[in-house]
């Protein structure tokens, strides 16, 4: 019978029967597999690079012309080249990077001090049923708070120096990054926590090994959204609080203008703010953020 | 009844099973009042056996599952295994931050092998599934076939002598999944691991076990058992595997039916 001859035949395949199963492997996987294959410089200059700056140079161009064409009197819009003479006296005089970096330091510095409290924060709301029910909602509703909402209270209590800035930042910023760890940590797959739990991770394994790194594109987008509110936050608090003591930072500089009726120093000003901003989001947030996702295999070439 | 879980060690002498369950009753509460999943069910696996749970939807063959991995406690009866079991999944569940490679130290990190051993005894685990180069790998980086032998690997890293497999071949495609029950056979074999393996699938089922458990579906009662002394290795298409399926499969029919019936 045909039955008994294909057992037969396998008892006889023995040992290369499983060379067989081997190859038949091999072949299968080298079929399956998926080639991921990085981009080339030159595409990536014409398609991440060269979209941003035609941009950049379309609104110079635009704002050229408004000037020229004198829709507005001069004192109320500076033309590009006015501006640029206000970037390069203050770099001559050395006090563009001063204003930079007052501010920069202490935006960086309280944001540090944002994730050191927002992460154990965020990670008990998400895992202790109590503090969820307790905290959760009040936490989400001071995302919606404008931090420039604290400054007033600030002031009040700390003074007009450094540490009223940081708990303006902070109160800014932990909110977002626990949210966003909240967040994170809600769309972690079921099936990765039994799996986990499986392997024997429980308590503070489970917590490091597992519900972090699941967690970590949800927690990075609330760090990115942190870093937001830590520098809204805190030009608000250097626009409102001037003092001698604290030095000029780029709020400062932008008050100031506003004082000297300076257009130019205030397009500076906020030329300097929106600059920061944008550097520190592709300096350190978007790599980290495609770091990420590029090795979960999340990030789809577009 | 007394509701315990008993977990013995592996250096204990009067273990002579891989997994014990004793009259286990489990039951959720549902919309309609408290639901009887699984009633009354006793089972051994035998050190180095290979058990097929076969049934339909809604048999509780994951609840049960679930249980003998303790991520579950039984509602009554008492299940007793071998040291803590290693259980895969119908998706793979490796963890896509790390590598193929780390994903297998990890589970050896939580069983407390010394960092010096772990990269090497992930590499010997990788060569057992023969993914010898997949050690680097990032898990989208893989084919299904071989996520699911790195899950096998990740699962044997936890040194257990009971293999829990929920399904683990549902997901794939019909040559991979052919070509994965092989694997396991061959590994099984050279492990002598002890094997429980759920599956709707009867024909996997006869080509895998060496007993196949039939279970009843609502609420979940064994209804019958097949020892399947078919030598290894079985293909598919071989004509015993065929038979004992179709009788497999006449009877699963008449436990499907009874339902129909009220």
């Amino acid at each position: 019978m045909a039955g008994t001859d294909i057992n037969v035949d396998n008892k006889d395949a023995g040992k290369d029967g499983d060379g067989d199963l081997a190859g038949l492997e091999a072949g299968l996987d080298a079929l399956d597999s998926v080639q991921v294959g990085r981009t080339s410089l030159r595409e990536t200059l014409v398609r991440k690079v060269l979209p941003p700056v035609t941009a950049v140079a379309l609104v110079l161009v635009v704002w050229q012309l408004l000037v020229w064409a004198e829709v507005v009197p001069e004192y109320k819009l500076p033309s590009p080249g006015d501006v640029w003479g206000e970037v390069r006296e203050s770099w001559l005089q050395g006090t563009l990077l001063d204003y930079i970096w007052t501010s920069v330091s202490r935006g960086l510095l309280g944001f540090l001090l944002a994730l050191a409290i927002g992460t154990p924060l965020g990670l008990l709301v998400a895992r202790v049923r109590f503090v969820r029910a307790a905290i959760g909602p009040i936490l989400s509703g001071l995302q919606s708070l404008p931090s420039v909402a604290w400054v007033p209270p600030a002031v009040l209590w700390l003074g007009l120096n450094n540490s009223m800035m940081y708990a303006v930042i902070l109160l800014g910023a932990v909110p977002s990054i626990a949210n966003g760890l909240v967040a994170g940590i809600d769309q972690i797959p079921p099936l990765f926590l039994r799996a986990g739990r499986t392997l024997g991770a429980t308590g503070l394994r489970e917590a490091r090994h597992v519900v972090m790194p699941a967690a970590l594109p949800g927690y990075l987008a609330g760090l990115k959204q942190g870093w937001a509110f830590s520098w809204r936050s805190l030009m608000a608090a250097e626009i409102i609080a001037s003092s001698p003591d604290l030095g000029v930072g780029l709020g400062q500089l932008l008050e100031n203008g506003r004082n000297n009726s300076s257009m130019s120093q205030v397009f500076l000003a906020i030329f300097l703010i929106l600059l920061v901003g944008i550097a520190i989001d592709l300096l350190i947030f978007s790599p980290l953020e495609r770091r990420v996702l590029r090795g979960r295999g999340l990030l789809v070439a577009r | 009844m007394a509701t315990t879980l008993a977990q013995a060690t592996a250096t204990d002498a009067s273990v002579e099973y891989a997994a014990r369950i004793d009259h286990v009753s489990k039951s959720f509460a549902g919309p309609a009042g408290r639901q009887l999943v699984l009633d009354d069910i006793s089972l051994d696996v035998a050190p180095g056996e290979f058990v097929t749970l076969l049934g339909a939807s809604g048999c509780g063959k994951s609840t049960l599952l679930n249980l003998v991995a303790g991520l579950d406690l039984p509602s009554a009866g008492s299940i007793g295994t071998d040291g803590r079991p290693a259980l895969m999944f119908q998706e793979h569940a490796l963890f896509p931050w790390l590598t193929a490679g780390k994903n297998i130290e990890l589970a050896l990190k939580l069983r407390g092998v010394a960092k010096a051993e772990r990269r090497s005894r992930a590499e010997e685990l990788l060569e057992l599934v023969r993914l010898k180069g997949a050690y680097g790998k990032r898990v989208h980086e893989l084919s299904g076939g071989m996520r699911q032998r790195v899950a096998l690997a990740r699962a044997l890293a936890q040194d257990s002598r009971l293999l829990l497999m929920d399904e683990p071949f549902a997901a794939l495609d019909a040559i991979t999944r052919d070509v994965l029950h092989d694997e396991l056979t061959r590994i099984w074999r050279e492990t002598g691991l002890s094997v429980l393996f759920v599956t709707h699938n009867v024909r996997e089922a006869v080509k895998l076990a060496q007993r196949v458990v039939l279970l009843s579906s609502r609420p979940g009662r064994i209804a019958r058992e097949w020892t399947v002394d078919i030598p290894q290795p079985r293909r598919l298409e071989d004509t015993a595997v065929a038979e004992l399926s179709t009788e497999i499969t006449e009877e699963l029919r008449g436990e499907i039916r009874r339902h129909g019936r009220h």
